[in-house]
């Protein structure tokens, strides 16, 4: 299963599964990153990182390492 | 909004060992008097660190300043219902009445999304308001409710956690004697490794420590896994409210935010957008002040002259004339500054540019363990570090805050470009290629460049070392700044500075004018009289010779003649070592300082420097060392001011900010130590290079 840093510009993902870092999953959870919600991501940083991605109606700018732990499924 | 509700009758609160800063302010509304506390922007009540956990203090009525709040005011964005009703719900756990105000109603309907208020308020219990803080629509239905709900009782219905999770706060908080709250007890088993767990098992053990892990594997076990648990039954509960009060369109519609943060996020334009912003910004705290910071050296050097006219020569006069109008002066010039780079911040936060800034040029940032929000605190350091500290307040994470703030002063402030000039102009001009000269301004402003990231990464690694802090960031829907939150951001920062930072500073240069006054005399008379008396004879040679002989026997005169081997493997003479001494308050006194110990007077304008520069040259020429090496000793001396910390305003600025002595102590020491080591090496390599090539 991919992470969301695995994924393109453009590329839709409903999120799987969170895992790390107990302070990053929380505050993940606390702005709304829920599993079976869908995750756009927007676009990477000029130098390829961090990348924004938009849930809902909240952008977020996550580095790679973050976005890492978060597991999605294409959609 | 909170200054909407509460006008300009407001103060900081202060609460002993937190560096965020809360707002109070007043308001009255239908007979009752309120006091209002501005609690800091946040996701989640889950304190991660003791700043956070002061405002749950406060809620919990745990702090000794402030009386348990009677209401608590939850301001929601329309647009981002469901996250902000999350905290909503934690709020409800506080046992206070809580009133909801969705802000920002008329962004939602631009966007297709209705909200009926009415039904929430009837699905909660709350009292719910909408309201348009930017244009105070709403306010006066706002303030009724907060009326009404500072009389009420109980009666609000949150999300309920699982009865396993419920079970095991009950026995945390009975195994803690009642030492905290529910509230807190449930903190400690939801939040892991949260300042919560870290405060209550420093107190009471390791035991602690091994019961909470064991609650929470049971409880894994029981499918309630922590810290999923907490998030899917609170936004499981909001989401059931929103999906009833909330219509939105089946397609979610284009935003303005989407077709800008196309280009402004954009690997190329944005890049090139954000440059261009930078470099604006840079230009106007560079060049725009400049203007304002002559109008208010003219006042000073007017007002002082005034004064010197007015009263009778002696150590008053002089006291005030250059002591006190002359600290007052360094104090207020550096206001434009301060002023004109706040004002860029309000405007690049309000309108929700500053994030998307950090998010560009934070790979580059995290390379010397620092985030993309240090950058622009680093960048207006090369204007000058005062305004660029003071702005890394928009940095959360305090130890990367910390480590911003330390090496801010480490990036070559205009300040410093007196020094560089002059030395430059006097050594490196003439006699050598057209662009020796700007390549060597150049590298002085490259010292500052490459040292700051380098000691921020060192900082990082040791000092200051800690997990990498979390970079999940909201990038917020663009919107128009409002003037007045722009023009109240640009005085509270003028106005912080000078009331915080202003004492510190007049008192520094206080008792260094007083350390070049004292000894005011010798057998033949007071110096001050025997120099006017001179200079009234038109003999100015034999007045600056004077001038520079009581500076000589000063106080400080002599620390620097006694220091002499300290500056020998720098290349310097105790007078060089007088003038870095006498620049500790503010390195920009140098020139004048210089001016007088070598005998040229007052330097108040280019002639003055350029006889300067000739008294410099011949004075070094006739000296074995700085003759045979005045390259050599120029660049240590231009070394050392870019990297030591002279400027009693950056010092007062950082105990501001750490509200701590032991930071401002900690760089000034290191500066010091790292401008004199620098220096050195620069003298002893560029003595190597003048003999390999003369040899």
């Amino acid at each position: 299963m991919p992470t969301l840093a695995e994924l393109r510009p453009g590329q839709v993902g409903r999120v799987e599964a969170l895992r790390g870092d107990p302070a990053l999953v929380q505050r993940l959870y606390e702005i709304g990153v829920l599993e079976g919600d869908t995750v756009e991501v927007l676009g990477f940083a000029p130098l390829g990182d961090p990348v924004e991605i938009r849930v809902g109606n909240t952008r977020l700018s996550l580095r790679n390492a973050e976005a890492a732990s978060i597991s999605v499924q294409l959609v | 909004m909170f200054n909407a509700l509460s006008g300009l009758r407001q103060h900081v609160g202060n609460y002993p060992g937190v560096t965020v800063e809360m707002s109070k302010g007043h308001f009255t509304h239908a007979g009752t008097d309120f006091e209002l506390i501005d609690l800091p922007g946040t996701y989640s009540l889950a304190p991660r660190s003791p700043d956070e956990m002061v405002a749950v203090d406060l809620l919990l009525g745990r702090r000794p300043e402030e009386q348990r709040p009677r209401v608590v005011l939850s301001i929601v964005d329309a647009s981002n219902l469901d996250r902000h009703l999350y905290l909503t719900t934690q709020l409800l756990e506080l046992g206070v009445p809580v009133v909801v105000a969705v802000n920002m109603i008329d962004v939602a309907e631009a966007q297709g999304v209705t909200i009926d208020c009415a039904r929430i308020a009837e699905e909660t219990g709350l009292r719910v308001v909408p309201i348009q803080a930017n244009r105070r629509i709403g306010f006066d239905a706002l303030k009724d409710a907060l009326v009404a709900a500072s009389k009420d009782t109980a009666g609000q219905n949150g999300p309920q956690l699982p009865e396993p999770v419920e079970r095991e706060v009950a026995a945390l908080k009975a195994e803690l004697n009642g030492d905290v709250p529910t509230f807190l007890a449930r903190r400690l088993l939801l939040d892991v490794d949260g300042h919560t767990e870290t405060w209550l098992v420093g107190k009471h053990g390791l035991r602690l420590k091994q019961q909470l892990t064991e609650a929470r594997t049971r409880l894994a076990a029981e499918g309630c896994s922590i810290p999923g648990i907490e998030a899917k039954t609170r936004y499981a509960w909001v989401r059931s409210i929103t999906a009833k009060a909330v219509t939105k369109p089946a397609t979610r519609p284009v935003t303005g935010t989407d077709r800008l943060d196309r280009i402004l996020t954009h690997r190329l334009w944005g890049t090139l957008i954000f440059l261009a912003i930078m470099f604006g910004v840079f230009q106007a705290i560079f060049v725009g002040a400049e203007p304002l910071m002559g109008l208010i050296d003219d006042g000073v050097s007017w007002l002082a002259d005034g004064v010197k006219e007015a009263l009778p020569s002696g150590p008053v006069r002089s006291l005030l004339a250059d002591g006190v109008i002359g600290g007052v002066g360094g104090v207020l010039v550096f206001l434009p500054q301060i002023v004109i780079l706040f004002g860029f911040i309000a405007v690049l936060e309000q309108c929700g540019y500053m994030a998307r800034a950090a998010f560009l040029m934070d790979k580059l940032m995290s390379r010397c363990g620092l985030s993309g929000k240090s950058f622009i605190p680093l960048l207006s350091s090369v204007a000058c570090a005062i305004p660029g500290i003071m702005a890394t307040r928009v940095i959360e994470n305090p130890r990367d805050r910390l480590a911003t703030i330390l090496v801010a002063p480490l990036m070559s402030c205009s300040a410093r470009l007196p020094v560089y000039a002059l030395l430059i102009g006097a050594f490196l001009t003439d006699g050598f290629a057209w662009w020796v000269p700007g390549v060597t301004l150049f590298g002085m402003y490259m010292i500052g460049f490459v040292a700051a990231p380098l000691v921020a990464l060192a900082l990082k690694r040791t000092l200051l070392k800690g997990g990498t802090p979390l970079f999940v960031m909201e990038l917020p829907a663009y919107r128009m700044p409002t003037l007045l939150g722009v023009v109240r951001r640009m005085a509270d920062a003028g106005w912080a500075f000078v009331r915080r930072a202003g004492t510190f500073i007049l008192a520094s240069m206080i008792v260094v004018w007083a350390l070049l006054y004292f000894p005011d005399r010798d057998a033949g008379g007071r110096f001050e009289e025997r120099v006017a008396e001179l200079k009234e004879s038109g003999d100015d040679a034999a007045a600056n010779h004077l001038q520079a002989e009581w500076k000589r026997q000063s106080v400080l005169g002599r620390v620097g003649q006694a220091l002499e081997p300290v500056f020998a493997p720098l290349g310097w003479d105790w007078r060089i070592g007088v003038a870095a001494l006498a620049s500790f308050p503010a390195r920009e006194v140098i020139v004048g300082t210089l001016g007088i110990i070598y005998e040229v007077g007052e330097v108040d304008d280019d002639e003055g420097e350029e006889s300067l520069r000739g008294a410099i040259r011949s004075e070094w020429s006739g000296d074995p060392v700085r003759g045979k090496y005045p390259v050599a000793v120029a660049l240590s001396v231009m070394v050392f001011f870019a990297l030591c910390c002279q400027c009693a305003s950056t010092l007062a600025v950082i105990r501001r900010e750490t509200r701590s002595w032991a930071w401002p102590a900690f760089t000034f020491v290191y500066m010091t130590g790292l401008a004199y080591v620098g220096g050195v090496a620069t003298f002893q390599i560029g003595r190597i290079i003048t003999d390999m090539f003369q040899g």
